[in-house]
């Protein structure tokens, strides 16, 4: 199997001298491809810190960083697009769906950064609705659907591209028991179709139905377990 | 991703957000037409005066007696002790083609201060001369129904009178005055002609005129030595200089002046009244200018205002867009065309409501547009529209995503 996340003494730090706060303090981590790892942690830890550095959306002081291979650190603004819009689907607690604008054309987004167009964009897009069932809400915009809607409207936005990995960050957060529940379903399902998932979790439930849990404490990991 | 892809979005950007959008083409377009129309109504007031004053006659030079002045009286007599009265012998003097040759003609000018009257109607005019044929050009008064006097008439003494529009209006009513009687401090004059129309010049109505044959005048009103002006016309208004310097040649000699700096006449001249009021008509169009400016400068704070309200709102959606995939030229283009449209339309109805705003008359100015005012209200709305739209954006767009997500 091959890795799709090298993290390799990954270290980022906020503020200097005395005012340092080192939100990661030397991160090893490495994900092969089809895996499904919960991130745990205390608040503060340094979790959504790493998640994001994964996704390709901060930088880290020190320390490397390979996403199916590429250095990352290396790449030019317009190559992390590329890597941002094609190889990652990354999911917010806060769902960062763009307001007053339809579902529909929300999922549609990543793809016309692509470059698809007309037909192909618009049945790649209602399939992924049709997957995380709202193919009957595809023209409410955010402020019209539930939390648990809106997310999973989030989740259709960041399958639509096929990324090979999908990243979230405690997506369940805002999320009632039900839509929850809905939600982790849902993630079984893609990471049973072979797509390496990564979620960050308070929740124990949440967390068992990962595969592996990885626990992170002051900015380093301190427990890697497998589940089962 | 293709450029009409992008201006979609833009579309849709501006379309998704209308209040905002609504706003700021608002913000642009007060902006532009304001200052468009405020130059207009300073250019028009003094298009307007302007016009006033050339009507006087421009290459016009008024002589005015200085004797018994301002207070008549003692203190001016004791000024000029030796002053003389202005005369026909001074304004035949003035006409010799030889001592004066820049002088096209002068005409001597008797002035009553008497009422009309027909029937129960009276008016007093404003004007109210005994003179020379010559004077209707010098003065550049033309006789728009009926004639003028002839120089038969000034030698024969006959009682015609050629008046103003307003005169004839107070007297006549709507009925035709030619022909037809009027008494002036009781002396009856019959009115062969009317004036066109001239207007007011700021100080008085031009139109409240009485003009008859000097020696009727001064046989039965004003009598014999006592002129209360002589109006002199240069050849053109370029030899006016000349003509000027002929004048006090010719009168400093004939009323023996000793003291240039105390004439027992003094001159009056058209063209520099004219010159004073356009330059002060000109510093009134700067300080509308002026005006404008900050109407602008407001107008534009007000767009900068409504787009940086909307920066985190914005800078946010740019984190989303980054974070899934966007190219930050696809960013920046879409939000430049935004700007840009939000700027063109403010501006374009700005430029409409300035140029149909102006047709209307503002406290009784009828504005007339400076061209360079449309361009450059235009212009500079734009490149804030522009500026302030695309400025916050180009920065968002340079940020990582996660700091853009994070703004606040
Ligand atoms: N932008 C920032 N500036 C300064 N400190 C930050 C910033 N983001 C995170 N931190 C600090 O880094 C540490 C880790 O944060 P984070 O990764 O968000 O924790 P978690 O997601 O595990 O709750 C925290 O101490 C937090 O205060
Ligand atoms: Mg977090």
């Amino acid at each position: 199997m091959s890795l799709v996340i090298d993290v390799q003494g990954a270290v980022k730090q906020y503020g200097v001298g005395d005012a340092a706060i080192f939100a990661l303090d030397g991160v090893d981590l490495q994900i092969e491809q089809g895996e499904y790892v919960a991130i745990m942690g205390p608040s503060g830890s340094g979790k959504s810190t790493l998640m994001n550095i994964m996704g390709a959306l901060d930088n880290m002081t020190k320390g490397k960083y390979f996403l199916d291979g590429i250095e990352i650190d290396t790449l030019d603004e317009n190559a992390l697009s590329v890597v941002r819009g094609r190889k990652i689907g990354f999911i917010f607690q806060s769902f960062n769906l763009i307001p007053r604008t339809t579902a529909l054309a929300n999922v549609e987004l990543p793809l016309a950064y692509q470059g698809i167009k007309g037909k192909e964009r618009r049945e790649r897009a209602m399939a992924a609705l049709k997957v995380v069932g709202l193919a009957d809400r595809v023209n409410h915009e955010p402020t019209e659907l539930s939390g648990g809607q809106q997310q999973r409207v989030a989740v259709a936005r960041a399958l639509s591209t096929r990324p090979a990995l999908l990243l979230a960050d405690e997506p369940t957060g805002a999320l009632d028991s039900k839509s929850t529940h809905d939600l982790l379903d849902l993630f079984d399902q893609i990471n049973a179709a072979g797509r390496t998932v990564v979620v960050i979790t308070h929740e124990d439930d949440v967390a068992q139905r990962a595969k592996r849990v990885v626990r992170m404490r002051d900015g380093k990991i301190v427990s890697d377990v497998m589940n089962r | 991703m293709s450029l009409f892809e992008i201006i979609r979005f833009a579309l849709r950007g501006l379309n998704s957000n209308k209040l905002r959008t609504t706003l700021t083409t608002l913000g642009i377009a007060i902006g532009v037409s304001s200052v468009i129309i405020l130059l207009a109504v300073g250019n028009g007031s003094s298009k307007a005066v302007q016009a006033g004053i050339e009507k006087l006659g421009t290459n016009t030079i008024t002589i005015q007696s200085n004797r018994g002045g301002f207070g008549g009286g003692r203190a001016s007599a004791a000024r000029a002790a030796s002053s003389q009265p202005l005369t026909v012998a001074d304004a035949v003097a003035l006409s010799d083609a030889v001592n004066a040759p820049d002088i096209k003609q002068a005409a001597p000018v008797a002035g009553a201060n008497v009422a009309c009257a027909v029937g129960t109607n009276s008016s007093t005019p404003g004007t109210f001369n005994g003179t020379w044929p010559s004077w209707f050009e010098a003065s550049n008064t033309s006789v728009k129904q009926g004639t003028y006097f002839t120089n038969d008439d000034v030698t024969e003494g006959r009682h015609v009178a050629v008046i103003g529009n307003t005169t004839a209006t107070d007297l006549f009513g709507t009925s035709n005055p030619l022909g037809q009687e009027m008494r002036c401090g009781g002396i009856p004059f019959t009115i062969i002609g009317v004036t066109e129309k001239k207007g007011s010049n700021g100080f008085q109505d031009g139109d409240s005129l009485v003009v008859a044959p000097l020696t009727a005048v001064q046989r039965s009103l004003t009598g014999y030595n006592n002129l209360q002006s002589i109006v002199v016309q240069a050849k053109s208004a370029k030899v006016q200089d000349l003509a000027q310097t002929e004048i006090n040649t010719i009168m400093d000699a004939r009323h023996k002046v000793k003291n240039t700096n105390n004439r027992d006449y003094r001159t009056l001249n058209q063209a520099s009244l004219l010159q004073t009021t356009s330059s002060s008509n000109s510093v009134f169009t700067v300080l509308l200018g002026m005006v404008a400016a900050i109407s602008l400068l407001v107008g534009g704070i007000g767009i900068t205002n409504i787009m940086l309200v909307t920066v985190i709102e914005r800078t946010r959606e740019i984190g989303i867009r980054k974070a899934i995939g966007a190219p930050k030229r696809a960013i920046l283009t879409q939000f430049l065309i935004e700007a840009t449209i939000l700027s063109l339309v403010g501006g374009l109805i700005g430029v409409f409501g300035g140029l149909v705003g102006s047709h209307f008359k503002i406290v009784g100015v009828q504005p007339v547009i400076i061209p360079a005012s449309v361009f450059l209200a235009f212009g500079v709305s734009i490149l804030i529209g522009v500026f302030f739209g695309g400025y916050p954006a180009s920065r968002a767009a340079s940020l990582r995503p996660i700091e853009a997500l994070r703004y606040e």
